[in-house]
């Protein structure tokens, strides 16, 4: 028994990882750490699911921490082991399974949940989510035989799935109730753009169409989708895609504060319970869970900062970017891309090449950038929207590249 | 092939200036596919101008069907586009509205505006018809604007209307004292003889009396930059100083003039330093002059509108001519006072008696005598003996609602008559006014109520006369285009109907044949040819057979002679009744409209050497601007410096009575405090609109329509102007090929936008290649604008459309806020990319490195989106472009000068090379006064390769 304080870690996925990684950089003997993972894998790059899926990537190639990484830190990782209760005041944990395990900090990553459309037939046969390997795989298998797949949600996950299937030979259908694809983060024009690079990978889509109900065979399994105009449409194959929510479920069993995810401080401790930590999807920050990968880094940054009781880092919400993994097709959107009242536009198309370029400015400032068929100047964007400084003279340039890159 | 389809060889003459060039015209069947100088013809022997050379490609089928007037049109009411009728319709109407003004005004109420550029038949029927059929003398041609200067010159001082001299006279003078005339650029051909002759005689002595340093100036041993209108100063101080050195010829000033005491009264204070002083040059210089001029063993003077478009032009034209009488350089080989003649009829005009103030064949409205004699020839009971009205006054006299009715033919006053607005105002208050027109695409055509189609050159039959009184056949190598009719022939057929309704019962006056072109027009000829029996200019001694057989011919020539008469006055006598000549003592008068503190600047005006008049024909091929792209106003380069203005910077133009706004441009030809801009940018190719939104009309607009008491003729070339940076932020540029057919009409749609912004203008363009190759030349448009702030982006759209901008290929910027707005369509052509079409509004300095990518049809391969950057520096390196000198075999300035900075010698010997070497300058050579300069500019490398080795 050593004299160590003990760190407990419920869920095993990137944010997590990412955080104890960080920890480890800083105060590599401080905590007994023990890691409980739902799922029976070791931590992988959940955002490579998609290549999986496309079959450009396999299972391994996008493990992240295979298990000797934990071993050779000397972590205790219970995979396939669901924690489903936390007693705060004797401060344990207990998993599905029995096994228990003491903290002196406790870092809930339990990441999020995807959405089921409440429509009736949701739970036939055939309907999923995808969220994970086992629904990656699920969708791989049945896309082993040909047959009509449809998918709900014209966001990221949902044209990433839609791809992959047609990739693997099914004929897709996106099912998506905005009037663009990729709503949330393109405007009309670059959603226009790759609605039509989509369609001519064979895929087709049902814009601003509600779903009513999914219709199943006597056998239970889903047959067709309906919607509410009453057309309907055949479907071997529903995945939802509309959009993912914290999984709070052991939070609020917790007593923790919960409003749109577990509400943290700065320094993202909870806002409940000092001892504990929270970061990644399930974590609501200044009112914002976020779903992308690259604010819940900067996240575990802070985190592992005051785990190893350094206290300095805070951490203030991010800016968060876009990007479609689908391959051969460049999108990038980032910060406040629509625009409106009070902001400028910038905007260059190149119809023929299929580039379409809008920047938002105000008060002389980068705040949003979207890009569609050439996003190569995208992270620099990025950087000056952080950064926030007046664009002064380099507002007539701006669109073509950084300074470096325009000299000749 | 059929036959109609064999190549068939016209003899014709060239339909430019007062040279008279002829012309083969080279056509299959319908269609004219060549043209070249006709090596027999005396005026110039085979050569062509840039211009005379490329007038097969203004008839070109394309050029036809987008800018011709191919049926009579009528508009129903004013601005609306006019609709198609069929000519008797069109004819039936026109007589019935001309007999209704006549019958509720009196003829006087009609005014007939004709042109110089008609032929003498055509002139002809409308002088008969006006002055014989409906009894008024409201007949006047723009050879008012022209030569009526010359003319009241050689009346008042040698008895009658006629260039005593010949171009070969050029070969025998050893003085050419040219006075208010860029030959170089306005009669080419005779200055390819000039330089001939120069180089022949290196002894020849040149003179050039010009305020402007011109082309021309580039052969002269002297020259005399006067200050404008300074002429008869000039010319009186040297009287002055002739007879203090004893250089006049007493014995031929007794024996041959009148008045000479009078004059020496008049010069008597027109002393050496006051001459000097007042017109600016100095007392050598004008000492050197006067004895070149006197005591050179003959002198030939050559004038032209400097001397003409003046408010005291019938005195300049008679001071000068005093100078050939009291020397006695006169009626000599080499030595004769020559006008030249702006028009290529404009002779034949005044033999007929087509202006207000004149009978046929240089008889006088005031002589009874004359009188009687025109009205037996035509058969009317009497002529009027009233001078009818004068262009100016014309228009005038319509703006006050004098003239009623406004007929015009063959001729553009809403470009080339002085105070536009005087004239807009006349147009518009006219009940009707008809244009009688080739072109459907002239300014004054938007002012018409009927459009008459008239056939132009390549069509016409009947005859001309240039300057050196030479008559020659123009002949018609195709049918007329459309349902074109000769200018003549609509004549004939208006006059029949018109004599059905004011002498119905009797014969017609006009017996021609109006379906056999050409011997309705001998008839015609042969009319005119019995009027001028007995007169100075008597040719009744030729005839179409004759001149078929023989070739072009000088007047006179009486039946019986054997040949024209080459030389006039040889024998000292005069057409006058005494048959002495008259010395015009006259005193100096200035300028109409002086400079002054509120108008600091002196506005002269001229021809470009590639355009023609108002550019309805020549403002055809994009070829033509190679030599000067864009309208702009030359400003002396200190005065520029003095402004702190940039080359390029946009100014408005204002005179007292109106404005333009034009780019300036630096220039050493004009002196300080003297501004230039070309006579030729009218509505047409310059627009914008003024403070209180009315559109801008063209360079005429500025000048006044003060005009000389005795010629009439309007001051063109003097204006006071001032000269204020146009405070227009918003500028758009825009270029583009287009399709031969297209071009032309959809520069006709871009021109009805020009008004839209304060400055606009929109001239074509092509890619330089030579003569032979023009057929296939592409052709471009390019538009500017500017404006004190952003137009609605649906103009932007409507201007992108109309240059074939397509928004679903070209690549597009915008930054709406800023007002920035660019556009670029690239082309793929196989490997390569080039771009076809581009447009700039905001920041327009891209313009430096796309103009170059398009015209030269660069590749732009490495480019891409940064084809839209913003700035002057190309984003991706480039060659320097440079402007077109050489047209005909499409040479640059900048390997003008490369190939000049490695080839050493004489500037002869290094022009020689230099042609040897480019061919520059070989074939109309047009351009060697320029190269001559550019051999003496750009010198030889300082290290010589000859030595490197």
């Amino acid at each position: 028994m050593s004299d160590k304080q003990k760190l407990v870690m419920v869920g095993n996925g990137m944010a997590g990882v990412r955080t104890i990684e960080e920890l480890m950089k800083l105060a590599p003997d401080r905590y007994d750490i023990t890691i409980f993972g739902a799922e029976p894998h070791p931590n992988y790059n959940r955002i490579m699911l998609s290549p999986v899926l496309a079959g450009e990537q396999t299972l391994d190639e996008i493990v992240l921490n295979p298990l000797d990484w934990y071993r050779s830190h000397g972590i205790t990782l219970h995979t396939g082991s669901k924690v489903v209760a936390v007693d705060r005041v004797k401060r344990r944990v207990r998993a599905e399974d029995g096994t228990e395990a003491a903290y002196d900090r406790l870092l809930l990553c339990t990441g999020s949940k995807p959405f089921m459309l409440p429509v009736p037939g949701n739970t036939l046969q055939g309907v999923m989510a995808y969220r994970d390997i086992a629904d990656t795989q699920a969708m791989i298998e049945a896309a082993s035989r040909p047959g009509h797949a449809v998918v709900i949600g014209g966001g990221l996950l949902g044209l990433e799935a839609a791809n992959g299937l047609r990739l693997r030979g099914m004929d897709v259908t996106v099912v998506h109730v905005g009037d663009w694809l990729l709503d949330r983060q393109l405007d009309q024009s670059a959603g226009r753009l790759l609605q039509d690079a989509l369609q001519a990978r064979g895929l087709a889509f049902r814009l601003g169409a509600h779903t009513e109900a999914l219709l199943g065979d006597e056998a239970g399994r889903v047959r067709a989708l309906r919607f509410k105009d009453g057309s309907e449409i055949p479907a071997d194959l529903v995945v939802m895609a509309v959009g993912i929510r914290p999984n709070t479920e052991l939070a609020e069993q917790m007593g923790l504060l919960v409003n749109r995810g577990i509400v943290v401080h700065d320094t993202l401790q909870t806002v409940t319970d000092a001892r504990i930590y929270s970061v990644g999807e399930c974590a609501a920050h200044r009112g914002t869970a976020y779903g992308l990968v690259a604010p819940l880094y900067e996240q575990a940054q802070v985190a592992a900062n005051h785990l190893a009781e350094w206290g300095m880092a805070r951490y203030a919400g991010s800016q968060t970017s876009t990007k479609l993994k689908v391959t051969g097709i460049d999108l990038f959107s980032a910060g406040d891309f629509m625009g409106g009242e009070g902001s400028e536009e910038i905007v260059l198309t190149d119809p023929a090449g299929g580039v379409y370029k809008k920047l938002v400015l105000r008060d002389d400032k980068l705040v949003g950038a979207c890009l569609y068929g050439d996003t190569q100047d995208g992270s620099w964007y990025f950087q000056l929207l952080r950064e926030g400084a007046s664009l002064g003279s380099l507002r007539g340039q701006l669109m073509f590249g950084p300074p470096a890159e325009r000299a000749h | 092939m059929t036959c109609s389809d064999a190549l068939r060889e016209t003899r014709s003459t060239c339909s430019y200036c007062g040279v008279g060039c002829g012309v083969i015209i080279e056509s299959r069947g319908a269609t004219i596919t060549g043209v070249r100088g006709d090596p027999d013809h005396p005026a110039n022997f085979g050569r062509l101008c840039t211009k005379g050379s490329t007038l097969h490609l203004t008839a070109r089928p394309e050029v036809t069907q987008q800018t011709r007037l191919l049926q009579p049109q009528l508009r129903l009411q004013r601005q609306a586009s006019p609709l198609a009728l069929d000519w008797d319709s069109a004819l039936d109407l026109a007589s019935q509205r001309l007999a209704d003004v006549v019958q509720r005004h009196g003829p006087n109420a009609l005014g007939f505006y004709l042109s110089g550029q008609l032929l003498t038949e055509d002139y002809y029927v409308f002088n008969k018809l006006v002055k014989g059929l409906l009894g008024s003398n409201n007949l006047d041609t723009n050879s008012r604007l022209c030569m009526s200067s010359a003319v009241a010159g050689y009346k008042i001082t040698l008895g009658a209307d006629a260039p005593p001299a010949s171009y070969t006279d050029v070969d025998h003078a050893h003085c050419l004292f040219i006075s208010g005339s860029n030959t170089a650029w306005a009669h080419p051909i005779l200055f390819r003889r000039i330089e001939d002759a120069k180089r022949a005689r290196p002894e020849l002595k040149i003179v050039v009396i010009d305020p402007r340093r011109t082309d021309t100036v580039e052969l002269a041993d002297l020259h005399l930059a006067l200050q404008p209108g300074t002429d008869v100063m000039l010319y009186h101080g040297m009287l002055h100083l002739m007879l203090r050195q004893g250089w006049t010829q007493p014995a031929y000033i007794a024996a041959h003039t009148h008045g000479f005491e009078a004059l020496v009264e008049q010069v008597r204070d027109c002393t050496p330093e006051r001459t000097a002083q007042v017109c600016g040059i100095s007392v050598e210089d004008l000492l050197e002059a006067t004895r070149l001029f006197a005591t050179s063993p003959a002198t030939l003077s050559l004038y032209c509108q400097g001397l003409n478009q003046s408010s005291s032009g019938t005195d300049k034209n008679a001071a000068l001519i005093n100078l050939h009488l009291a020397t006695g350089q006169i009626g000599r080989p080499g030595a004769a006072p020559f006008s030249l003649t702006g028009q290529p009829n404009a002779m034949g005009g005044r033999e007929v008696g087509g202006l207000s103030n004149l009978l046929s064949a240089h008889r006088d409205l005031a002589n009874p005598v004359h009188r009687a004699e025109v009205a037996a020839l035509w058969g009317v009971p009497d002529v009027p003996s009233v001078p009818g009205k004068s262009a100016v006054e014309m228009f005038e006299a319509a703006a006050d609602g004098e003239i009623k009715a406004l007929w015009i033919a063959c001729t553009n006053p809403a470009q080339s008559l002085p105070d536009q607005a005087t004239v807009r105002r006349a147009l518009e208050r006219a009940e009707f006014v008809v244009l009688q027109e080739a072109f459907a695409t002239t300014a004054t055509a938007a002012y018409a109520d009927l459009l008459l189609p008239a056939t132009t050159w390549g069509e016409k039959t009947g005859t001309v006369t240039n300057s050196e009184r030479r008559i020659s056949r123009v002949r018609a190598a195709t049918p007329p285009s459309g349902e074109a009719r000769h200018d003549w022939a609509i004549g004939v057929a208006l006059a029949q109907r018109l004599e059905a309704r004011l002498r119905p019962g009797q014969a017609s006056l006009f017996p021609y044949d109006t379906q056999d072109a050409l011997r309705g027009t001998e008839a015609i000829w042969n009319e005119h040819r019995e009027s001028t029996r007995g007169r100075d200019l008597d040719i009744t001694g030729l005839s179409y057979a004759l001149l078929d057989a023989q070739g072009p011919q000088q007047w006179p020539w009486p039946s019986g002679a054997s040949q024209g008469k080459e030389r006039l006055y040889e024998d000292g006598v005069f057409p006058t009744p005494d048959g002495k000549a008259r010395f015009h003592s006259t005193t100096y008068h200035p300028v109409a409209e002086a400079r002054d503190e509120a108008y600091p600047f002196s506005l002269n005006t001229g021809r470009l050497r590639d355009q023609w008049h108002g550019m309805s024909r020549t403002g055809t091929l994009g070829r033509l601007f190679g030599h000067v792209a864009e309208p702009a106003v030359q400003v002396n380069p200190q005065d520029l410096a003095r402004l702190g203005w940039e080359d390029g910077a946009l100014v408005r133009v204002r005179s007292r009575r109106g404005q333009v706004v034009l780019p300036v441009q630096a220039s050493a030809e004009q002196g300080p405090q003297q501004v230039f801009i070309a006579m030729h940018w009218g509505q047409e190719f310059l627009g914008g609109h003024d403070e209180a939104g009315q559109a801008l009309t063209g360079v005429n607009a500025l000048l006044p329509s003060a005009y000389c008491p005795r010629s009439k003729q309007p001051e063109l070339k003097h204006a006071a102007v001032q000269l204020e940076a146009a405070a227009l932020p918003w500028s758009l540029v825009a270029m583009a090929w287009l399709p031969a057919q297209q071009v032309l009409r959809v520069r006709e749609s871009l021109k009805a936008l020009m008004a839209e912004f304060d400055y606009s203008s929109c001239v074509p363009f092509s890619d330089t290649v030579p003569l032979e190759q023009a057929p296939t030349q592409k052709a471009g448009l390019l538009f500017r604008a500017a404006a004190s702030r952003a137009p609605a982006p649906a103009l932007l759209r409507q201007i992108e459309t109309l240059l074939g901008l397509d928004p679903r290929q070209a690549l597009h910027y915008s930054d709406a806020s800023h007002d920035q707005y660019r556009t670029v369509q690239v082309l793929a052509d196989g490997e390569q990319r080039h771009v076809g079409a581009w447009l700039l509004a905001g920041d327009t300095r891209a313009q430096a490195w796309l103009r170059p990518l398009l015209q030269e049809a660069q590749d732009v391969s490495a480019y891409g989106q940064r084809l839209l950057s913003p700035g002057a520096t190309p984003p991706v390196a480039q060659a320097a472009r440079s402007a077109l000198v050489c047209s005909c075999l499409g040479v640059n300035e900048q390997s003008i000068r490369h190939q000049l900075a490695q080839s050493r010698g004489s500037d002869d010997e290094r022009l020689k090379e230099l042609q040897c070497a480019l061919k520059c300058g070989t074939n109309c050579g047009s351009c060697v006064p320029e190269l001559k300069r550019l051999v003496r500019w750009v010198r030889p490398n300082t290290e010589a390769p000859e030595l490197a080795i």
